[in-house]
């Protein structure tokens, strides 16, 4: 079964470590193949920023994502930009602080959750994205939560572990 | 990352460029010169991050011309070599890549390729230095050339690469391309004990007995390490055994012929090629790189729907296997060749195919890869001709 997931937003907010994250989680950890790809160029500098991963049971033979089955929108502009790549029965995360959802057509699922606004009252907005990668998990159950969080662990410094883990576990406990 | 071990056993999710750089450094480079350049630069990222650590050494030099001299260089001190860039900064490497085929400097030079000509699409995607890697340097030999479509076959390709340099004394192309380079999926590497490394082909000889470019039965020369005592002369004027200049068209006759015949009398050892559903195939999709991972699922499509197709990739570009193809002519209805530039692999197949009407280019300019459905409608006109 093929699964593809597209994470979005500003340069800067984590996009490109959370699809890294996945994809290591998919397969490292829970044992399936996965691509994971980046989007490079001005982007990086503010505009709308993308990460694509492909997670697969078997070979991931086509390795990019075009229209994605999940969409993460960390911003309002990558939501604009990206919202209309959505499969239809798809799923729409966003950061409800930042991003002001459309109406969806083709049965598109939309959940949001204030990630930023949590992590900021866990201490640090940096890790926005890692509570959003909590909901997402929840919500889609594409990855097991044990293989993201040995995926987290391995992919921020050991100074910040504790905070992301607390972080993933804040969105893995909100209410989808 | 375990910056001081040199084989960084295990399972991992890198990116194709760091498993490149990894490979090299698991079958023993120990020396990187290069200048940055999308979509290359983290392959000399991580050589600066893990060479020091090794004893080994990287360079940034002032540019790509620079880089390959200094890797021909230290080739012939006796390190093992590599450069990494992309199509603008091979084609200023092309006049000393011609130097290593004649001094015969065991080298890895790896081009991930990108939207061309000229600086293109540095970001994007390509595959259209493909005859630039096989004539790019001016006048007759042979290169080889490998085509990986993951970071799992860049680790492994790389290090086949160095293998066969070391072999055939020949500077090796490895030709990926901006998406796999860019592209990260899990890579195994194995333990050290079983990566295969062939060794330098050091000379038996004293320094007395030793003719630098007398060539053994396979007409491959031993080689030696500059500043072991041996006193020789190496150029890229044609040279006799002794590796001196000799201006005479029977000297220029028997030295390029060997540099041709090291590599044509032993292409079974060299090509490498993978073949699916080969056996009741009449159309044939024949590609390499990224765009042979596009082609699996059109030719899925076209089986379920009784079209009899079959995938030929080329893991090995150059030396092209021309007679393979020449065979397959002769039974398939025809063959399929997409590439992300405007026909250049095609020539190859259509020069061994006994019919060249038979085989269909599904061109693709860059920027992107191929939609699966211009594949699929080549596939089918094909099957109905």
């Amino acid at each position: 079964m093929r699964k593809e997931i597209r994470v979005s937003g500003f340069g800067g907010q984590g996009v490109i470590l959370s699809g890294y994250i996945i994809g290591k989680a998919a397969s490292i950890y829970d044992g399936k193949n996965a691509s994971f790809t980046q989007s490079y160029g001005p982007e990086a500098r503010g505009g709308a920023c993308a990460a694509q991963v492909v997670i697969s049971d078997s070979n991931v033979d086509f390795p990019l994502v075009r229209d994605s089955e999940v969409l993460i929108s960390l911003s309002q502009v990558a939501y604009n930009k990206f919202r209309t790549l959505v499969k239809p029965n798809g799923v729409v995360l966003t950061d409800e602080d930042l991003v002001k959802p459309e109406n969806e057509e083709n049965d598109i699922k939309t959940y949001a959750i204030p990630a930023t606004r949590i992590a900021e009252e866990l201490g640090n907005k940096i890790v926005g994205n890692i509570v959003m990668l909590g909901y997402m998990t929840k919500v889609t159950g594409i990855v097991s939560k044990e293989a993201m969080m040995k995926s987290i662990g391995d992919s921020v410094p050991e100074r910040f572990k504790e905070l992301n883990i607390e972080a993933f576990e804040k969105g893995y406990q909100y209410p989808g | 990352m375990e910056k001081e071990k040199r084989v960084l056993t295990g399972e991992h999710f890198i990116q194709g460029d760091i498993a490149c750089a990894e490979g090299a450094i698991s079958v023993g480079c120990n020396f990187f010169a290069g200048y940055p350049i999308t979509p290359a630069s983290e392959i000399a990222e991580r050589m600066s991050e893990r060479q020091p650590c090794l004893g080994g050494t990287f360079i940034q030099m002032e540019d790509e011309i620079a880089s390959i001299t200094a890797v021909l260089g230290a080739s012939w001190a006796g390190a093992k070599a590599m450069t990494a860039t992309s199509g603008p900064g091979i084609a200023l490497m092309l006049e000393n890549i011609g130097l290593g085929i004649m001094m015969e400097s065991p080298c890895v030079i790896v081009n991930v390729q990108r939207g061309s000509p000229s600086t293109g699409l540095p970001t994007l995607w390509g595959q259209a230095d493909m005859m630039q890697a096989r004539w790019g340097t001016h006048g007759d030999y042979r290169i080889i050339a490998l085509c990986p479509n993951s970071p799992q076959e860049l680790y492994d390709l790389t290090i086949k690469g160095f293998n066969l340099s070391e072999k055939y004394r020949v500077p090796v192309f490895i030709m990926t391309d901006a998406v796999v380079g860019h592209m990260t999926e899990k890579v195994i590497i194995p333990k050290e004990e079983d990566i295969e490394i062939y060794p330098r082909r050091y000379t038996t000889l004293s320094p007395k007995e030793y003719l630098p470019y007398k060539p053994e039965a396979d007409l491959v020369p031993q080689i030696i390490k500059a500043g072991d005592g041996y006193r020789i002369h190496t150029t890229g004027l044609t040279h006799d055994e002794r590796g001196y200049p000799v201006m005479s068209a029977e000297c220029q006759k028997k030295l390029v012929s060997r540099l041709i015949d090291k590599i044509l009398n032993n292409l079974d050892d060299i090509i490498i090629v993978e073949e699916k559903d080969m056996d009741d195939a009449e159309v044939v999709v024949i590609s390499y790189g990224i765009t042979s991972r596009v082609v699996i699922p059109t030719i899925q499509k076209a089986r379920e729907n009784g079209i009899k197709v079959g995938s030929f990739r080329l893991i090995t570009a150059w030396p092209f296997p021309g007679e393979k193809i020449r065979e397959l002519s002769e039974r398939v209805k025809g063959f399929v060749v997409p590439e992300i530039n405007c026909g250049q692999m095609v020539r190859e197949v259509e020069r061994h195919s006994k019919c060249s009407d038979k085989v269909e280019l599904v061109p693709h300019t860059g920027g992107d890869i191929h939609d699966p459905d211009t594949i699929y409608e080549a596939i089918m006109k094909v099957a109905k001709s």
